[in-house]
Parts: structure tokens; sequence; C-alpha cells
């Protein structure tokens, strides 16, 4: 049905695709002299056909952190990594013209809010066919039924019609359904989806995460998945990490992860979900009291340490490194 | 409505444009106040053997006459002097009449919608939709060439814009809790429009006045120079103008001094409005 | 289309209004109407009384107006006092030239000043950026029958580049195809008898009063360009545009400008009305033969009939445009089409 034949490099499961090594984003600001550090010395890598969440409050870095990978993060960012590499290329040195080979080409991103990240005043399909037009070297013509077939592939009905839509004309859903479409249009070998449930209707959400879950196992695609809500990474990652205040604090496989929490902001975030943990009935839902520091306020030590349950003299004055997948001290114990 | 001001004060003092503005209108203000201390003569006075005189700082000008004197001989310096007295006089008093009647029509319409409002909508939108100078001069055309009637020419052609800004205002203020709660007390209509509700539009109000100063003028003047507004021998800037204009080939600073006077004091309360703008607005303050 | 028919239903009153205050300009003047209307030469009773009738004065108020109306209608705007021409055919035949020096000053000001915003909002904080914004305030503030003159005075006086006023000069003769003469001095006849002189002496005459005509504009719509584009290049689609791997041109051309131009044509629009008053200051300080110059002619002459004819035709015209912006409006925005 389909006449365009994509280059695949069909890569073993295991191989590394993304390897990232001491990544520190910096801020330029004209109000401080010293530029803001808003990520610390991250360091994660994803196999390919590996779908890893990214779990963390608003102000957590990890927004940043994906931005940082398109390379879209804007002039008054300083991006200093040991290693970024994405599929045998360093990142860190890319031209502007290679960049933009990369950038929906090889990494695809699909955002939170689907109604304002597409244009409106451009229909559906001149959106989804320059895409393939600048990744893909193919006919207009080609172009357009490649659209076709990406939309009925996302679950959209009657995808021809919908072609000539305006985003403004489509329900959240459905616009998330084009922006998914428009992310594989080129087969990227990496897919970040930053938040892209977040601002749907609940009964959507789901739908959106099993379209991703498949299409990931389909196209043996690698996914970040970024979300503020474990509960979803649980159900659809392998792995997962946890991020606070710009550094990761906890990483594992998400079952490892969910039966055990050891970093005391993990545990804090699983058990205030609703029948996350076992509570007395009808007691309060527990929360973690304050709110993530903003980034140049950041406290000194863990920078966990002005929330944590668990925190002792220890916690205030040394760095932390991370070992073993855990930055923490005085970890949970395991029940 | 101290704090009010401290702070837009503080965020003013950011915003080097708007700086500038305020310290040329108090210089401004300051000539004008003291023209007859400032000016070494007397703006009528018509020295016979002085005719068209270049400024000082250029080939054939005499000292004591700074910037030259005009075609019948008066000394251009303390005719500009005196001008600012009119530009200023009349920027204030436009914005004085067009600020009162268009905030009374503007809360009176945001206040009670319906049939009220749409008369006075109706009104503004029949000023707006005629270019403003035009529809000043029908004014002047009726009431007749003169200052105070330019002035009311261009105050009327100001008006809907306060009322606007006002009545958009309104409208989203009035259904605030504080309102419900004056209205449970049993405030009267007029206390609730006046006393709880304007004191509470006074941003876009403030920006609207400054910028209304500017306009105030430059349309006066132009007025002025077209021969509809101030008349002889008053020493207003569009006037001097008009009458400089048959002498720009010999006489270019008679042309080229007034508009500079215009300029800078039209710039400096637009850069102040600006400014005001920047500073009340925090759509725009997060922007830049 | 009921959109359409709902601006045009909308036009209705303010039409209304501005006739009344067209109809009720001449009788608020101080002074007999009938006297105002033949000017200060005076009449013998017998043909003020013939006049009063003709003019309708006799008749209750509200029938006048209802007179006025109708006349207006045909086209009827009465006659001038100073020439006994027709008010209509003067404007017909001044029309063209404030047209031409219009159309070009706003041109000059689009082309230049639509290019200028865009590239001050990609550069924002440059030196390009604050020094567009600043020249463009002092645009803004510029006493527009000011700068005429300075324009006379560095590139007539000074220079001696271009001609003082007028639109063309006096030993051509060309024939009126369009009444813009910078088209018709391209027609055939012409270029076979005189070539190219002749355009480029309308050229030479109209590129002074344009540019003074165009200076508010082009301040105006390099600012409003530049916070347009501004506030597109912040939203999130733009940021998808990025991620999907398109290049910076076409960012801008493609993603952000149309979106930014919507905002930029409203403008357009309420710069129509001051291309008018422009026109009736510009038109003053170059003797420029429009219908600027014609209505101040007539206010200082008191010719009542041309200020109530022009001043109605020109709000007609003004009104008409901000309805042909609102289509344009509706074809831009696709969100208005549904």
């Amino acid at each position: 049905m389909l006449s365009i034949h994509v280059s695949k490099s069909r890569t073993k499961m295991n191989d590394t695709l993304l390897n990232v090594e001491n990544l520190n984003i910096f801020f330029k600001s004209d109000k401080n002299p010293e530029p803001i550090h808003a990520v610390r010395d991250l360091s994660f890598s994803l196999k390919q056909g590996e779908m890893l969440g990214v779990v963390g409050e608003s102000g957590s870095g990890k927004s940043i952190t994906n931005l940082a990978l398109m390379g879209i993060l804007g002039d008054s960012a300083i991006i200093k990594a040991q290693e970024c590499t994405f599929n045998n290329k360093n990142l860190l040195n890319l031209s502007e013209k290679e960049w933009q080979k990369v950038r929906g080409g090889e990494i695809s991103m699909i955002f939170q809010d689907p109604m304002t990240a597409l244009n409106p005043f451009l229909t559906v399909e001149f959106q989804l066919v320059e895409t393939i037009l600048a990744h893909i070297d193919c006919s207009k013509k080609e172009a357009r039924e490649r659209a076709i077939d990406l939309l009925s592939q996302v679950g959209i009905t009657s995808p021809a019609d919908r072609l000539k839509a305006y985003p403004f004309e489509l329900s959240g859903g459905m616009a998330q359904r084009v922006m998914i479409a428009m992310a594989i249009s080129t087969s990227p070998k990496l897919l970040i989806a930053d938040e892209p449930t977040t601002a749907l209707d609940v009964t959507i959400q789901k739908q959106i995460l099993m379209l991703i879950k498949s299409l990931q196992i389909k196209n043996n695609m690698s996914v970040i998945l970024v979300t503020h809500d474990l509960g979803v990474v649980s159900e659809f990652s392998e792995r997962v990490q946890v991020m606070y205040a710009g550094e990761i604090v906890e990483t594992a496989e998400t079952k490892k992860l969910i039966t055990y929490p050891h970093h005391p902001y993990t545990y804090g975030l699983l058990s205030s979900r609703p029948g996350a943990i076992e509570t007395k009935p009808k007691s309060e839902l527990p929360s973690i009291p304050g709110i993530v520091p903003a980034f140049h306020h950041r406290p000194a030590g863990c920078q966990f340490n002005p929330r944590c349950t668990n925190a002792q003299n220890d916690c205030l004055n040394q760095t932390i490194i991370i070992e073993n997948g855990l930055r923490c001290l005085h970890p949970m114990a395991e029940k | 409505m101290k704090i009010f001001f401290s702070e837009l004060y503080f965020e003013l003092k950011k915003n080097r444009g708007a700086m500038i503005g305020v310290v040329v209108i108090i210089i401004s203000v300051f000539i004008a106040l003291f023209a007859p201390l400032i000016a070494p003569h007397n703006p009528t006075e018509i020295f016979a053997d002085a005719l068209r005189l270049p400024p000082v700082f250029v080939q054939g000008g005499r000292a004591g006459y700074f910037f030259g004197t005009d075609d019948i001989g008066r000394d251009l310096l303390s005719r500009l002097i005196y001008g600012s007295r009119i530009s200023l006089a009349v920027g204030f008093s436009v914005v004085i009449i067009a600020l009162i009647s268009g905030t009374f029509l503007g809360v009176i319409a945001g206040f009670y919608g319906g049939f009220t409002d749409r008369i006075i909508m109706r009104l503004t939108d029949l000023i707006m939709s005629l270019p403003s100078i035009l529809f000043a001069i029908v004014i002047v055309a009726v009431l007749g060439p003169g200052i105070t009637n330019a002035i009311i020419a261009v105050s009327v052609v100001a008006v809907p814009n306060f009322i606007r800004i006002i009545r958009a205002q309104v409208m989203v203020e009035k259904n605030r809790q504080y309102v419900f709660a004056a209205k449970l007390f049993g405030a009267s209509s007029f206390r609730i429009m006046f006393i709880e509700i304007l004191p509470n539009c006074m941003a876009p109000l403030i920006v609207q006045a400054s910028l209304g100063f500017s306009d105030g003028i430059l349309n006066v003047a132009a007025l002025g120079f077209l021969g509809l507004g101030a008349q002889a021998p008053m020493s207003e800037w569009g006037t001097m103008l008009s009458d400089a204009r048959s002498f720009i080939e010999s006489s270019p600073w008679m042309v080229t001094l007034p508009g500079i006077c215009i300029l800078v004091t039209v710039l400096s309360f637009n850069l102040l409005g600006d400014g005001l703008r920047d500073a009340l607005d925090p759509r725009l303050k997060k922007q830049n | 289309m009921k959109f359409f028919l709902k601006k045009f239903l909308d036009l209705i009153p303010t039409l209304l209004g501005i006739s009344l205050i067209c109809f009720f300009m001449i009788r608020l003047i101080p002074g007999d109407p009938v006297l105002n209307l033949v000017g200060e030469r005076g009449v013998d009773p017998v043909r003020y009384l013939e006049m009063k009738k003709s003019l309708g004065l006799d008749l209750p108020i509200i029938q006048q107006f209802w007179y006025f109306l109708k006349n207006a209608l045909h086209g009827n705007l009465g006659t001038s006092i100073v020439s006994n021409n027709s008010v209509w055919s003067e404007f017909i035949e001044r029309f063209p030239a404030t047209f031409e020096l219009g159309m070009v000053g706003l041109i000059l000001a689009t082309l230049i000043g639509i290019p200028m915003g865009i590239y001050a909002a990609i550069k924002r904080n440059s030196f390009f950026d604050y020094f567009l914004m600043s020249v463009s305030l002092i645009g803004y503030s510029m006493p527009i029958f000011w700068w005429g003159l300075i324009l006379i005075l560095v590139f007539s006086v000074k220079l001696g580049l271009t001609p003082v006023s007028g639109r063309i000069d006096l030993v051509f003769d060309i024939p009126v195809f369009s009444g813009l003469y910078l088209i018709d001095t391209l027609q055939t006849s012409v270029l076979r008898a005189e070539g190219l002189t002749p355009f480029w002496s309308a050229l030479k005459h109209l590129i002074l009063p344009a540019t003074a005509l165009g200076t508010i504009p082009l301040a105006v719509i390099a600012r409003m360009t530049r916070s347009s584009m501004l506030e597109v290049l912040g939203e999130d689609y733009i940021r998808t545009a990025k991620a999907k791997g398109m290049s910076k041109t076409r960012i801008v051309y493609i993603h952000a400008l149309r979106n930014a131009l919507v905002p930029i044509v409203t403008t357009l629009a309420l710069l129509f009305g001051s291309i008018i008053t422009g026109a009736i200051l510009t038109e003053t300080i170059f003797s420029w033969p429009g219908i600027g110059k014609w209505i101040v002619q007539s206010i200082t002459s008191r010719d009542y009939p041309v200020i109530q004819g022009g001043v109605l035709i020109i709000s007609f015209i003004i009104i008409m445009t901000n309805i042909f912006v609102d289509v344009i409006y509706y074809f831009l925005n696709p969100k208005m089409r549904n």
C-alpha cells in the first residue's frame, strides 16, 4: 500500500541508542551575573526499542533536558556534557544543518498541549506533508498518501477528510493523534513524549498512551515518556528515572522501583497516589510538603533535604552522588 | 493608591526611555512655568532692525537673539519658550477634558450595559470612523478658528479612546467579588461605579492620559499649522511653522526650530506612555 | 455570507450618523444657512427665497434631512460656492491625486516596515532592534507637517533633487486614463511623444510627499510587525516546527509570518484613516492638488457645501475600507471562516 521505503536500520534491542554522561544545562540571565544551573550531572542511556519513563514535578528539569536533546533550547542556554551521543552521533557539535536532519527525522517530539502545538493557520495536511517532505525524499503526492496512512495508523477515522481540517476543528485527543502521526511520520528512532496526556480528558489519556506503546513496539522505536504521574509510567515503561530539582534521584526498572521505592522522594510520589500504598480507610491522602526549590534558590547538600522526612545532618552540606541508581544517604527501608 | 504609585515608579525607573521622557517633561514644565523669567525678550515684541536674523551660532547671527528672529523681527527663542506654555497647557486641557468626559461615559457604558452602552458606543464608533484631524476640522469649521475651539475639537476627538479603555476595564471589574460585596452592603450605583470600580481602572487610564497628551499637542499644532488653531500673534509652535513656510528657502531656522520643539515634547510623552504601559501591563512585562 | 451581511447592516447607523453630522454642520454654523451657502457676496431677496426653497430650507427639519440623504445617494452633494461646480465633480477630479499619493506612501511604508519589523523581531535585543525601535518612536512622534517641510528643505532647497510642489512639470499634457500619473505617463501615446521623461517627472514630484506621508505609517507598521512577530515566535507551534526540523527561514516565513500578519492587516486599516489625515497636511505643504488641499481650501474660503460633501465622501470611503479589511481578515484567518 505504501510505496515509500524508509531505510530502517534494524538495530538489536540491546544496542544503546542514546547515551548521556554528566549533562549540565545553564541559563544566562540579565538579572543574575551567575548563570542559573538548571540541570546537574545528568547521566542516562537508552536502548533501541526501549521506553524510559521520566517522572518529576514541574521545575525538576525534565522538559529542559528534552529540549536540549532536540537542540532547541535557545540562545540563553549553555549546554555542557562529557558525552551526549545519539545513534553514534555526537549531539554536542552538530551544525544547524545537521540538527535539522536529526530533529523530526531521527528524534521526534510531542508536546503537552496539542491544541497550541499545532499551527492554527495551517491545515493538518500542510503540517504533516511538510514534515515528511523535509526528511524523506518523495513526491508531494506520495507524502500525502503517507499522511493519510499515518492518520489511520493513529486511529483517526476518515483520514482523507481530516487532512483538510484546521487544528481548531479537532478535539484535543484527535489533535494529539495528529501530533503523534506527525512525530512518527519520518520513522524516528526516538520519540520524546513530553507529558503527552496532561492536557487531555482522563478518558482519552489511556488511549493515547496505548497508541504510543503500540507504535513503540511496532516500529521498534525508543520512547522517552515524560510525566509527573508515576502511575502512567508504571503501566507503560520498562525503566523509570525520577528527577528532582535538575537531578536524577533514583532510577531503576519500573517494577522494582514501584515495589521498592528507595528514595524518600519517590516514596512520597508513590504514596500521594490514591491506592498506591496501604493506608487506613478514609485517612487523608499523604502529600509531600513544600515545593520544588526555584533554580536560583537551591539548598546546599541534598536538594530534597528541606522536604525530606528522613533528612539528617549529613544531608545538609555534602554533595550527594548517585550510586547504583540512587542519590540518597538515608533511603527508605525495604519492607 | 500610594503603594500603586511607588511600585509604578520603581518599575518605571528601570526603563531608560521612560526616564528620559520624564526628565524632558519636567524640564519643559519648568520652562513653561518660568517663561517670563527665562525668555530674553517679550515674545510679541518687534525689533524692526532685526528681521529674519539667523541664530547666533550661524554666520550673520547677532548676540541677544540666540535662535535668531522671525520675519517681523520677533525673538525666536522667546517665542519658542512661550510656545511651550501653550503646548503644555493645550495638552493638559485636552487630557483633562477627554479624561473626565471619557471616564464618565466609559464607566456608565461599561457598568449599565444594554441600551445606554449601545448609544455611547455608537457615538464613539461614529467619531472614530473619521480621521481625527478631519473630524477636528469639521468642528472648527462650525465653531470658527481659534485656540479654544481647537482644544475643544481635539478633546472631542480624544474622548472615544478613553471611553473604550475604561468601558472594557469596567466590564471586567464589575463582575468581581468586591463589587458584589459593595452591592450587598447597599452601596449606591454611583458609589460602586466611581468609588469602588474606578480606582481599579487606573492603570490603562494613566497610560492613555500620557499618550493622549502627545496626541493632543500634535493635533492642536496641526490645526495651528492649517490656520485653524491659534491665531497670530500667539506664539504657538504649529502656527509659527505655518508662518515660517514662505521663508523656508531664506530662513530655514524658522521652520526647523518650532518643529524640533513639537517633536521633543511629543516624543517625551510617548516615551513616558510606552514606559508606563510596559510597567503596568504584566503580560508585556513577562515578554521583555 | 451571514458575516458580511451583518457587517453591512452594522454600517447603516454609522453612515446615518455621519450624514446627520454633515447635515447639521451647516445648520449649526452661526448665521443664516442660505447666506452661509451663497457666501459673503450677498443675494437679492427674490433669489434668497428661491434658494431657500430649492435647498428645501422651508420644509420641516426631518423632511430636509430626508431630501439631503436622497440627494446624497444620487451623488448630488450640492454646488461649490467658489467654483460653482458640483461638489461631486470637484471630488472626482481631485481624488486620483490623493489616491496615488496615499497608495504610494502606504506601499512604501509596508514594503519597508514589515521586513524591518521582522528583522528586528528575529534579532531581538540586538543593536538593530534598539535602533529601529528608537527611530520608529521618533517617526511616530513626528509632526508630519514639519517633517514634510524638512524634506523640502533638504532635498529640494539644499540638494535641488526634487521639485517643491505639484504633481508633474506643467509642460507635459497628459491625457487622463486612470488619473494616476504614474500610470497615465506610461500610455503609449505619451511614450511615443515624450518618452519616459513625463514618468520621471511625475515620480520626482511624488517621491517627497509620499515619503512624508508614509513616515508615520512606516513607524507604526515596523513596531506592530515586531511585536506581533515576537508574540507568534513565542507560541508552542513554533517550538513544534523547530522540533520537526524546519529551517529558520521556513519557520519565520511559513509558520510565523502569516499568523503575525493578521493584526498587521488590522493596523493597516486603521492607518488608512491616518493616511487621510496625513494627506490633508501633506497636500497643503506640497501643493498637491488632491482632496486634502481641497478641504483645507474650502474651510479658508468658507465653501460649506464642499466641506459638507467632502467630509461625507471621505468618511464613506474610510468606512468602506474598513469593510474591505474585514474581508481580508476573514480570508487570512481560517478560524473566522467557520
